[in-house]
């Protein structure tokens, strides 16, 4: 260096701009895949807190989504998962306490998908 | 009293403090802790990250998981750099530059916490800046592939300290960074585990309340090098606390106090079944070693009782 720079001179390291990885689809990591049953959901939100992924959309509903039991349950509500993110790695399934999560291989959804 | 819908109403979304996206294996446990971590704080939040699995996941250039100021650091120096945000801020805040009132977190898995950014750690808990610092601990070197660290178990198998027929693993006991943390008579240390959300969360905001330093130890098992089914991550984590292994206490001022006392302790072995590290320990010669290791957790739980008991301030 042939001359000192002062703090506020000194050129700043790499800044990103704020979550940017949103960009990232990590969904093509997945082996199984979680099928939700609406039905028996009790949208207690483990999995949403769980979600290593943060790949369980939920929102706030007044007036609420059916499950299990034919129930409404209000306040948050999950929605069905954001393949984009889900890495398939199944605590969803494992935690979730109506069992309303079952992994299935992806091969098999995505031929189920393909039906004609 | 926070709920389940509460907590996860903040970690939705790409407007979170973290968001989708991150390289984290399938199964990680870490963004759970930080999500959770995170949303705990009512204030804005800087975040300074060690070198570890968070930091190298969640940043991939030109990809970042962070909606919320954070700063990649070395594995050593973590909480100097929270010592020097937090003074710079107070610096900044009497002359009236800045008004708001933020929270500052420091971020270390257990390499960065327990090794490396010990002296760092001690030091800024010393002057008593005010930041928390949290330490989601997986007990060893995971990013770099299971290296022994001061926060492995006894018994583990790692790259570093193998399991054959000179070695059965590491022959040490683990560090307890609570006790040395609560040392240095720092308002608030805290003990969490990843698949206790209202635990942790509550920890979390008291450690953001507290007057001064405060520490935050999570277990976080580590899917690729416990090597276990990544769907059983919350399941370990569970164990941990159900067996003794890893109990959730707090000190608050130097008092302790137990959070979870498992009404029946499950054996040792409960936790270590299905662990690649620990798979040796179930040969006929090594059984001694699982009697052993259940002595020491015992030991330190009636301990760990008669603290609290006691009201010995710590």
């Amino acid at each position: 260096m042939s001359s000192k720079k002062s703090w506020h001179e000194l050129e700043v390291g790499v800044v990103l701009p704020p979550a940017t990885s949103v960009g990232y689809k990590t969904g093509g990591w997945r082996v199984f895949r979680p099928v939700w049953d609406a039905s028996q959901c009790i949208h207690c939100m483990i999995c949403v807190n769980y979600c290593p992924d943060m790949a369980i959309p939920i929102e706030k509903s007044e007036q609420g989504a059916v499950g299990k039991g034919g129930r409404v349950y209000k306040g948050a509500v999950r929605k069905e998962t954001n393949f984009d993110y889900c890495k398939g790695c199944g605590i969803c399934a494992t935690e979730c306490p109506s069992k309303c999560l079952t992994m299935i291989r992806e091969e098999e959804a995505e031929q189920a998908s393909c039906k004609l | 009293m926070p709920t389940l819908q509460d907590i996860a109403l903040k970690t939705d979304g790409v407007d979170a403090r973290l968001v989708s996206g991150h390289r984290m294996c399938a199964g990680c446990g870490i963004p759970a802790v930080v999500k959770t971590v995170l949303a705990a704080s009512d204030k804005p939040v800087i975040v300074l990250n060690a070198t570890g699995c968070l930091e190298v996941t969640s940043a991939v250039y030109p990809f970042t998981a962070w909606n919320t100021p954070w700063m990649h650091l070395t594995f050593e120096n973590a909480a100097a750099v929270a010592a020097g945000v937090e003074s710079a801020y107070k610096a900044l805040k009497r002359r009236g530059r800045v008004e708001e009132d933020i929270n500052i977190l420091a971020v270390g898995g257990d390499g960065g916490t327990y090794d490396i950014g010990f002296q760092a750690l001690s030091g800024a808990l010393e002057r008593r800046h005010k930041f928390m610092y949290l330490a989601y601990d997986n007990e060893g070197y995971m990013n770099t592939g299971n290296q022994r660290s001061g926060a492995t178990p006894f018994g583990a198998s790692t790259t570093t300290v193998p399991a054959g027929t000179a070695s059965f693993g590491k022959a040490q006991w683990r560090k307890n960074l609570v006790e040395i943390a609560a040392a240095h008579r720092i308002p608030y240390v805290g003990q969490a585990a990843v698949h206790n959300t209202l635990d942790l969360y509550k920890k979390a905001e008291k450690g953001f309340k507290a007057d001064g330093p405060a520490v935050l130890a999570v277990l976080q098992p580590c899917t690729t090098n416990w090597a276990y089914d990544p769907a059983l991550t919350m399941q370990y984590s569970k164990l941990a606390v159900e067996t003794n292994f890893w109990p959730l206490y707090e000190v608050e001022n130097g008092v302790v106090h137990i959070n979870v006392k498992p009404a029946k302790r499950r054996p040792v072995e409960d936790f270590l079944k299905g662990q690649s590290r620990f798979k040796h320990l179930f040969k006929t010669e090594n059984q001694h070693l699982i009697a052993e290791m259940q002595q020491m957790i015992d030991d330190e739980w009636t301990r760990l009782v008669k603290l609290e008991e006691t009201g010995v301030q710590l």
